[in-house]
């Protein structure tokens, strides 16, 4: 009994310990002040919110004398310009997005626009805009920052890291895990008994089960991490989740069996004439069509979650007017808490269904057909028609 | 404008598929409870597809 309370201490004093620094920075910093329109105010904080971001800021709010207070801390810039590497931390850009705060690293101006950094061109000093509002004098870098996302992702990998070889590490002295490793394990079996193994069956499941297991908690994990208050949208990025989709895409194309792009190339079972068409239609299902939904489902979906949570927390600004104080806040807890209960469990049905359309996808592609063709009246093969596994979706 | 129209009626065909596979499975656990987790799988499945593709298209209608 004490000895599962000091690991769960454990887990809860490391959790702590990452985000602790976040209550430490409070930085200070002269804001404009003005008064926006409440409504604006809101869907630039959501879009701000669903975008990637430099520093990691948890909330700001105006104090009485007009200052803007941010409370957060600065993530590393880390990016590749026309000079070679430049490094600096992201409070130099003071928490300013529309390019007029300018940073010169060794010779070199750089600036910050929607969340991208822009290198200025010699002699500039300030960033032109043209009717647009593209930068005319600057261009991109190549970017490598730890950003918010990738802080998030990090964070999310080292605990996974933590505790499943916890929990591997258990199994040597004893046959029942202890501590939250009796939470993880039931979730493992689950993964391994009702996703791998009769998607990709008895003979193949086990090569691809660790990739399955990796994808399912590293996507439940981060959709998680993206309900609390430090507001990640790791999941919600596109480039993540094209990753994702790019690692199952790569897994059963190299591992599909000669079966499998036979059914793509030259289909058996159909009229000659039909299958060229069929192998246009299939090469594009198997190398576009089939990533490509896997990766708009996750992003679309946690971003969307992400929009409904936030509109629905802003009621409590927007309609203050029209519902009083105490109305508009009731209201948008109500919604917002229900809508977070769903989002709860959207979290862990999208990363089943990734999982799930990954298991499916390698399995057809290792499947292994019997070879039982019927025969005609002069003994030649009748290609298996009945067979469409390989078809599906 | 067009594409403000064009994502409702996305979300209007997307809400009458997922309707009939949540129907269909229902009328089909009633019929045979003892099938209920095949049932249940193969809905998600669909539904997943189903959603990707609504989503892709308000994605590139946006």
């Amino acid at each position: 009994m004490m000895k599962i309370f000091q690991q769960s201490f454990k887990s809860l004093a490391l959790v702590l310990l990452v985000f602790l620094p976040a209550s430490i920075f409070a930085l200070n910093e002269g804001g404009d002040g003005g008064q926006v329109d409440t409504k604006n105010e809101v869907a630039d904080y959501i879009l701000h919110h669903i975008q990637d971001s430099h520093d990691f800021s948890l909330f700001s709010y105006t104090n009485d004398e007009g200052e803007r207070k941010h409370f957060g801390f600065p993530l590393p810039v880390i990016i590749w310009s026309s000079d070679g590497l430049r490094t600096f931390m992201s409070s130099e850009f003071h928490h300013n997005d529309d390019g007029s705060v300018i940073v010169e690293k060794g010779g070199l101006k750089f600036t910050k626009i929607h969340s991208k950094i822009y290198e200025l061109e010699q002699g500039a000093s300030t960033v032109k805009f043209d009717a647009d509002h593209h930068a005319t004098n600057g261009h991109k870098v190549l970017d490598f920052s730890i950003t918010k996302s990738v802080f998030g992702l990090l964070v999310i990998g080292l605990l996974m890291l933590f505790w499943f070889s916890g929990l591997a590490r258990q199994y040597k002295n004893k046959q029942i895990p202890t501590g939250f490793g009796r939470v993880l394990e039931p979730l493992v079996l689950y993964v391994r008994d009702e996703i791998a193994r009769p998607n990709i069956g008895e003979k193949h499941y086990r090569r691809f089960t660790g990739y399955l297991l990796t994808v399912f908690f590293f996507i439940w994990f981060l959709n998680l991490a993206g309900l609390t208050p430090l507001g990640f949208n790791v999941t919600g990025q596109l480039a993540v989740t094209a990753c994702l989709a790019i690692f199952t895409l790569v897994i059963y194309s190299v591992s599909g069996n000669k079966d499998y792009w036979m059914h793509i190339f030259w289909m058996p079972g159909v009229p000659y004439l039909i299958r060229p068409v069929l192998a246009i239609i299939e090469l594009a299902g198997a190398l576009v069509i089939k990533p490509f939904s896997l990766l708009v489902r996750l992003f679309a979906n946690i971003s969307a979650g992400h929009i409904v949570i936030m509109s629905l927390i802003a009621i409590m600004f927007t309609l203050k007017e029209s519902l009083g104080v105490v109305g508009a806040t009731g209201l948008s807890f109500v919604l917002s808490f229900f809508i977070l209960l769903i989002e709860v469990l959207v979290a862990f049905l999208q990363a089943y269904i990734f999982t799930m359309l990954s298991a499916l996808f390698i399995g057809m592609a290792v499947a292994e057909h019997d070879h039982e063709h019927e025969h005609d009246d002069h003994g030649n093969e009748i290609p298996d028609a009945q067979d469409v596994r390989g078809d599906f979706i | 404008m067009y594409n403000l129209i064009g994502a409702g009626l996305i979300v209007i065909g997307a809400g009458i598929g997922l309707g009939q596979i949540g129907g269909k499975a229902m009328e089909g656990i009633a019929r045979q409870p003892e099938a209920t987790g095949k049932i249940q799988t193969a809905m998600i499945i669909i539904a997943a597809l189903l959603e990707g593709l609504a989503f892709g298209a308000l994605f590139l209608g946006k």
